[in-house]
């Protein structure tokens, strides 16, 4: 039997599940980390990839993404999101159950992983829906969906009202370990807002999403976490008023965890005033109090996990007038590179170290997955980054089959170069 | 080709029109504003002539594109169009493809394909002039975009108020009602601030929130405080039609708290204007012998709204050709 080795030479290792970080080689043997010890006496043939200059980082995560299958093939399948999670530097994503039929039954869960065994090119994990048909109302089958392998619990894009159903989800949940994220939105005050309610949604007419509307919801998870012991993540956290209260949440020892996107720290609510709809995402951009906030959080360890909440939507579905328009935006091949652009090299609110932690071990504990390591022994997930590396955003060399990021042309600082699942380069600069 | 009769266009110079567009009142700077009035005032008095009809918009056509229910504004457009001497198409949303699920989009550029000249849009959405403004090489006139602008009703109303009172800047202008959800207010704040005047909002925190005083003028929630100060008092219709009762209780209470009766009206200095964009509301936000009053300009405001829209349309569509 051949063995295949590959030595990644020579690099910054940087393995927050293990405290390392240092120059040296790393050996991956038939698809897992290996000793280097091993390199001694192994008889078949390495392949060497010089890492000088480069950060060796264990594969990074998103838990935040919508890959769009089934039913909405148009946008974004699996193969094609996948591929962008490649070029962005993720070798793991958590996709999201809003799909056509949302993912709320094992049928689903189990077409998703083959369709992802036979396409994808990096690891899928599905999650699935809190309540039948994401409708807030009844539970899913939660037992079965985790039987046939989702790794957490959401109604992403909806948020259940009922707080009694919400209770009970929880509670349930529980028994299988399992933790439930959630998209934060109270119905009746955000009714149909479309952008953060403030001085600009006034000046434009627009109707307003205030911020309230999340904090009310972060606020009923804390209660609901303390109540109930099972753990809640807050998905794409857009308030500094969340922030604040999953930092007194956190504090007094209550599960309850939050992620934000890039876009929520580099835009404002100013980039609606033209009406172009890739500033339209849901929750929406906010104001430069907010990002202030939001980055603070990150600093202080409030804020835990990173991630893009990838949106694809066709471009006829976003040319449309602002109110009618579907909220979201791509995020999988920008995020890396905005974040460390934003949070390492300008605000310097926390060390690159921090941001592979953040996108590799958080994730990892919060949903149980055996991924973000370089343990010997581990799946050879492994991303390469450059830190320094300047380069332009393109959206037409996006792997996408959407268009829709307002990035293009931003010059950003830093992004990965090679991104290897299981062994496999599955994609390089 | 038309044999009517026509009066020769006004000798207009406007060099600082150079828009082939109007979707806000927001981008105009003050001499935009100024040439705009000044074209309106040139062309109210064609209105007076025996021949109203100028021949400047021969040969093109205007399309009336309402999406959202409107009769004045849309026959004030028709008219004015008509007096320019060109030719109107008048399309209403039930009448448009958007009920098949057409897109704004596509159905503006069959229109373009057809060869329409000036797009006059009444949309429910925020943004949709501008949307179609950045698509078509037609002229796009907004005739009320959602909650956003009017900007036809606010050059009206300041040309109102200019030829009434001769100036704009320094006086104080007093908005009652539906702020909130008004895009007359919002392109009347714009207009009035721009050309110097000073703006008071008035109504309950629920329709007039805070947040305008970020657009430079002053929000209180207390008329009778404000009305001896006031040189105009311009009345947004309530549009109770569309209005929850979160908003406030009731009609009754709104008119106790903030209808201009006639007792209000005695805290009104004797020049002052009262104006109103109409349909109104009798006996809710005005009492109705003070809409009918000396002191009320509302029908004078539907005279200038014809020389007003001939002026933007001639503009507009000059820019185009240049």
């Amino acid at each position: 039997m051949t063995t295949k080795t590959t030595l990644l030479k020579s690099g910054r290792i940087i393995d927050p599940a293990n405290r390392r970080d240092e120059i040296g080689d790393l050996l991956i043997v038939d698809g897992r980390i290996a000793e280097p010890s091993e390199l001694r006496d192994l008889k078949s043939e390495i392949s060497e990839i010089d890492c000088a200059g480069l950060v060796i980082a264990p594969g990074l995560i998103d838990l935040h993404v919508h890959l769009r299958e089934p039913g909405q093939s148009a946008k974004e399948t699996i193969a094609s999101g996948t591929k962008a999670a490649a070029a962005g530097g993720f070798t793991s994503i958590v996709c999201m159950p809003n799909t056509s039929p949302s993912i709320d039954s094992p049928s689903v869960v189990t077409w998703v992983l083959e369709k992802a065994k036979a396409e994808a090119c990096v690891n899928v994990f599905p999650t699935g829906a809190i309540t039948k048909g994401m409708a807030g109302e009844e539970l899913a089958p939660i037992g079965s969906m985790f039987k046939a392998g989702i790794v957490a619990l959401t109604d992403d894009g909806r948020c259940i009202q009922n707080h009694e159903v919400m209770r009970r989800a929880l509670e349930y949940a529980g028994m299988f370990g399992l933790t439930v994220m959630d998209h934060c939105q109270d119905y009746n005050l955000v009714g149909k807002g479309v952008m953060h309610e403030g001085a600009v949604s006034t000046a434009l007419g627009l109707p307003g999403w205030p911020a309230a509307g999340e904090e009310i919801i972060v606020q009923r998870n804390a209660l609901l976490a303390e109540l109930t012991g099972t753990p809640i993540h807050c998905q794409h956290l857009s308030s500094g008023g969340s922030v604040r209260l999953l930092r007194e949440a956190r504090a007094r020892g209550v599960k309850l965890s939050g992620e934000i996107c890039p876009h929520h720290i580099a835009l404002t609510d100013e980039s609606v005033r033209g009406f172009d709809t890739n500033f339209k995402m849901n929750p929406p951009l906010r104001t430069q109090r907010d990002i202030d906030l939001l980055i603070e959080g990150v600093a202080d360890g409030t804020i835990t996990v990173l991630a893009s909440d990838h949106a694809p939507h066709c471009a006829y579905e976003k040319e449309v007038e602002f109110d009618l328009a579907p909220f979201g935006i791509l995020g999988l091949e920008t995020e890396l590179g905005l974040f460390l652009d934003l949070l390492v090299h300008k605000k310097k609110a926390i060390s690159l170290a921090r941001l592979i932690e953040m996108f590799t071990t958080e994730p990892a504990r919060l949903l149980r997955l055996d991924r973000g390591t370089l343990s010997v022994g581990a799946p050879a997930d492994v991303t390469l980054i450059d830190p320094g590396l300047e380069w332009t955003v393109d959206k037409e060399q996006s792997f996408s089959r959407s268009r829709n990021t307002p990035f293009h042309g931003w010059e950003l600082k830093g992004r990965a170069v090679r991104t290897i699942v299981a062994g496999e380069t599955v994609w390089k600069l | 080709m038309s044999t009517q009769v026509t009066t020769p266009t006004p000798d207009l110079r406007a060099d600082v029109w150079s828009r082939k567009d109007l979707t806000a009142i927001e981008p105009l700077s003050v001499g935009e504003l100024t040439t705009l009035l000044d074209t309106a005032a040139a062309f109210k008095t064609v209105g007076t002539r025996e021949i109203k009809k100028v021949p400047a918009l021969r040969g093109q056509t205007m399309v009336n594109f309402f999406v959202e229910p409107s009769t004045r504004t849309r026959v004030s457009f028709e008219l004015a169009a008509h007096r320019l001497s060109a030719d109107v198409i008048n399309m209403s949303a039930s009448s448009s493809s958007l009920t098949k699920g057409e897109t704004l989009k596509d159905t503006a550029l069959n229109l373009q394909a057809l060869h329409a000249d000036i797009i006059v849009l009444r949309h429910s959405s925020a943004g949709a002039a501008q949307f179609l403004a950045e698509r078509l090489q037609a002229s796009v006139i907004n005739a009320g975009d959602g909650a956003h602008e009017h900007p036809t009703q606010a050059l009206l109303d300041t040309f109102t108020i200019r030829e009434k009172l001769g100036r704009i800047a320094g006086i104080h202008v007093v908005i009652i009602g539906d702020i909130r959800f008004s895009r007359v207010a919002r392109s009347n704040i714009q207009a009035l601030t721009k050309l110097g005047a000073r703006v008071t909002l008035v109504g309950p925190p629920t329709l007039v929130p805070r947040e305008f005083e970020h657009l430079g003028v002053a929000v209180t929630h207390d008329l009778d405080a404000v009305l001896p100060d006031a040189d105009v008092v311009n009345l947004l219709r309530i549009q109770h039609e569309r209005q929850r009762k979160e908003y406030f209780p009731s009609l009754g209470e709104y008119t106790a708290l903030f209808g201009l009766t006639k007792a209000r009206a005695e805290k009104l200095k004797a020049e002052a204007l009262i104006m109103h964009p109409g349909p109104i509301n009798r006996g809710v936000e005005i009492d109705s012998d003070l809409a009918d009053s000396g002191r009320s300009v509302i029908l004078d405001q539907v005279t200038n709204g014809l020389a007003v829209r001939m002026a933007v349309l001639f503009l507009c569509a000059g820019a185009r050709h240049d």
